[in-house]
């Protein structure tokens, strides 16, 4: 059924529609109408589901561990400093090895004080060992979260789904709601190996002596690795039944681009109608977007990127004193390959200032025009 | 042995859940504590551990010593992670397995309060238990919001001893009118066994507050656990009583004779320079402390 | 009494739990070898009122036939149940006289 949902919205049912079992979670704006929306589903009875409003994101996190550990499907869902609070329990889900499914709303982080988008809050979790996937539009974020439990769970892994404040969250799109029917046929119920079992009781956690703490890293990786694979995999069957295909990268127009954009969230499809205006005047520009952005693709971004000329970073995001961090990661994944192309990295678009049309524009235009980026960070848009 | 030839009474449960082998130090009162705790509980009943003694005390992976689920968690997690175990048994149909959320001191009155009292403030069905050996014991004796005035740790060193009271962890409690509160005493374990069988026939809420002596911690000889930990009741420092909805409190070990507080302090080199004049400090605050205390007590 | 466990060793990545999980018990680790002093029962005095039992720490005593019976795998030898008993009938020896 098409429905026109906000983002926050598109959260909650697709939450709903994996049956997710127990919810955990502290409002944050601009996450509120998430949690909202699913208060209301679950005290319809339309969800058989505990909801349990937690005194803080950290209890949040702590409670979907508790519970996940316990063998029900976790839920929750934050922003920004919500996010940050998390950091230490974030680290414990994925080494517990945990299939907790959460949603992110990017916003940038304080001081100043901020509600608008930026993916600093996100990015600053990279190496918490859990699996994220930016997500473009309401109808992803719905049909990201049914699959993020389908790849979670066959590898014992959290994911985060993530969307941008205010451009998806609370922007009302059409979206194809799935039939429970045919979701529950693609998700089967969660029934973990290893769980809090008084039959067969282990305790988790425990002390990990050197000689074996990193045998479990090591296992923890490869899982991650698996999940490159997995995402693609899923995200075809999920196409299979849905109509709708999702992966680890979102190419537009690039298989015979001169210039590939790399962009991530919303950009994306604020640079594909920029890729459109190019081709009518006869450059060949593409949009590569890049959707899981842990574990890194880099083997499918070699592919996409191979032929190109020239590569355009376009970053919502900063890591303080040295680039943008989809630049950093692509530049770095990309350094041992044979691939010697310039890879320009721009910083726009922080605290949720507007990336339009025309501010692409004039990225391609710096990086048509120049033969080498001057900087490892190009600002964009900055009133210097 | 059938029970009829048996002259053998045993005041608390024979059963024993938790194994031996453990990394507790000589005279733990956390490790009787956890002892008594799983003969009431039995084993039907799954554990969380944030940080605390216990972390260490269960063992290594691939072992441990509880003998039912336990699931380690970070420091200020207790109360916020049973709580999601909790709704996960309650999904999955599970409601007669209790669940215990195990913290020490510093877990309880310090780094972990705000979790506790959320979930004091939601009701939730479990049951959390803080072993008090009175500071951060597992890091090496550093003073905590339980360390009472007086005492040395290696935060608060002899020129510097704690100056300030103990926080009151129970009347805090209390203040979230939960269903149940208590305090025990490893001294008492047919009280303590008690309470916890009480404790798990409640909906609801339950915080126990248990006295735990730690031998390096308190600078004591370990085989002086039982006889510290009886002192504190007997000089009316640690009342046993109970707190049912927040506001009926009821004795339970009466404490018509009380001993001098030096009887308790001497036993310990925590309290070793404290001076008489500090000491008639510590049993001034009991004996206000006592009458407080009195004032609330049902009398029926 | 508890059975003296088995060490168990995992020397592979490939034969481990997802995460750190429990698959065994503490008692391979005889913590009888931390005793200084070793408490011993003097049975003709013992009045068998189980006080030492039931102070055990560990649980390092048992009961057998009604009596109570420690065991020196697991005894750390903290001496709870020397100053606990009421007849004072568990001396309190130094170990490897």
């Amino acid at each position: 059924m098409k429905k026109v949902l906000m983002g926050n919205h598109a959260i909650s049912i697709g939450a709903t529609l994996s049956r997710v079992q127990v919810i955990a979670a502290y409002p944050i704006t601009p996450q509120t109408q998430v949690v909202e929306k699913l208060s209301e589903i679950v005290a319809n009875g339309e969800l058989d589901a505990e909801f349990i409003k937690v005194e803080s994101e950290h209890s949040a996190m702590a409670a979907s561990i508790g519970a996940a550990a316990a063998g029900a499907r976790a839920f929750t869902a934050t922003s920004a400093q919500g996010l940050l609070l998390m950091h230490e329990v974030l680290h414990w889900a994925s080494r517990a090895r945990l299939p907790i499914v959460m949603a992110n709303i990017n916003r940038a982080l304080a001081p100043g004080w901020t509600i608008w988008t930026d993916q600093n809050d996100s990015l600053s979790q990279r190496d918490t060992g859990w699996i994220q996937l930016y997500a473009s539009d309401n109808q992803e974020v719905l049909d990201s979260l049914i699959i993020a439990y389908k790849v979670a769970e066959q590898l014992s892994l959290p994911v985060m789904v993530i969307l941008d404040a205010f451009v998806l969250s609370h922007t009302y799109e059409p979206v194809e709601v799935p039939e429970q029917s045919e979701v529950d046929k693609f998700l089967p119920p969660f029934n973990p190996e290893w769980k809090l079992d008084v039959n067969n009781p282990h305790a988790f956690g425990g002390l990990t002596a050197p000689n074996i703490y990193m045998e479990f890293q090591y296992n923890h990786h490869n899982a991650m690795l698996k999940a490159k694979e997995l995402i693609n995999k899923e995200g075809e069957a999920f196409g299979k039944i849905f109509g709708r295909t999702y992966g680890n990268i979102d190419k537009y127009k690039t298989d015979d681009a001169d210039y590939i954009l790399l962009t991530s969230g919303t950009l994306a499809r604020t640079s594909n109608i920029v890729v459109d205006s190019y081709r009518e005047k006869g450059i060949k520009l593409g949009n590569l977007r890049v959707r899981t952005f842990r574990p890194f693709p880099t083997e499918e971004i070699y592919d996409a990127l191979k032929k190109a000329k020239k590569v355009f970073v376009v970053d919502r995001n900063l890591s303080y004193g040295h680039s943008g961090i989809f630049f950093e990661e692509t530049k770095a994944s990309l350094y041992n390959s044979d691939l010697d192309i310039p890879i320009f990295g721009f910083v726009t678009g922080l605290g949720g200032r507007d990336v339009t049309p025309e501010l692409i524009t004039e990225i391609v235009e710096h990086g048509i025009k120049s033969e080498k980026p001057e900087n490892d960070v190009i600002w964009m848009g900055v009133q210097k | 042995m059938s029970e009829k030839k048996r002259r053998l009474k045993l005041s608390i449960p024979e059963q024993e859940v938790m194994r031996p082998g453990n990394l507790a130090c000589q005279g733990c009162g956390a490790s009787l504590a956890m002892r008594y705790a799983l003969k009431a509980l039995g084993n039907n009943v799954i554990l969380d551990l944030p940080a605390c003694c216990w972390s260490v005390i269960d063992g290594p992976f691939p072992y441990s010593s509880v003998g039912v689920p336990l699931l380690h968690m970070a420091f200020e997690t207790a109360a916020s992670t049973a709580s999601g175990i909790r709704a996960a048994l309650k999904v999955l149909g599970k409601e007669d397995t209790k669940v215990v959320a195990w913290a020490g001191d510093g877990g309880t009155f310090d780094i972990g309060f705000q979790a506790l009292s959320g979930a004091a403030e939601r009701n939730e069905d479990i049951i959390y238990v803080c072993y008090d050996n009175e500071a951060y014991m597992n890091t090496g004796i550093q003073r905590s919001a339980a360390t009472p005035y007086g005492a040395w740790t290696t935060t608060t060193p002899v020129k510097h001893f704690k100056k300030l009271p103990k926080k009151n962890i129970v009347e805090i409690l209390a203040a979230h009118r939960i269903p149940y509160i208590a305090n025990l005493n490893v001294a008492y374990p047919e009280d303590f066994i008690k309470k916890f069988q009480k404790a798990m026939s409640i909906k609801g809420m339950k915080f126990l507050h248990i006295f735990s002596p730690c031998p390096p911690g308190w600078k004591m000889k370990p085989d002086d656990t039982i006889k510290v930990a009886r002192l504190a009741v007997q000089t009316r420092t640690f009342p046993l009583y109970e707190v049912e909805d927040g506001l009926k409190y009821t004795l339970n070990v009466k404490v018509n004779k009380p001993k001098p507080v030096i009887e308790y302090l001497r036993l310990q080199g925590r309290f070793k320079h404290l001076t008489e004049e500090q000491v008639s400090t510590i049993q001034k605050n009991v004996d206000e402390e006592w009458a407080l205390l009195m004032k609330k007590i049902d009398k029926e | 009494m508890f059975k003296p466990g088995k060490k168990i060793n995992f020397n592979s990545a490939k034969d481990l739990p997802p995460t750190p999980a429990s698959v065994g018990d503490m008692t391979h680790n005889f913590t009888g070898s931390w005793r200084n002093l070793r408490p011993i029962i003097d049975y003709e005095k013992c009045i068998d009122c189980m006080i030492c039992w039931k102070f055990c720490p560990e649980p390092a005593i048992f009961i057998e036939k009604e009596r109570p019976k420690i065991d020196y795998y697991f005894c750390k030898g903290c001496g709870i149940c020397v100053t606990e008993c009421p007849v004072k009938c568990i001396a309190f020896e130094e170990e490897g006289k």
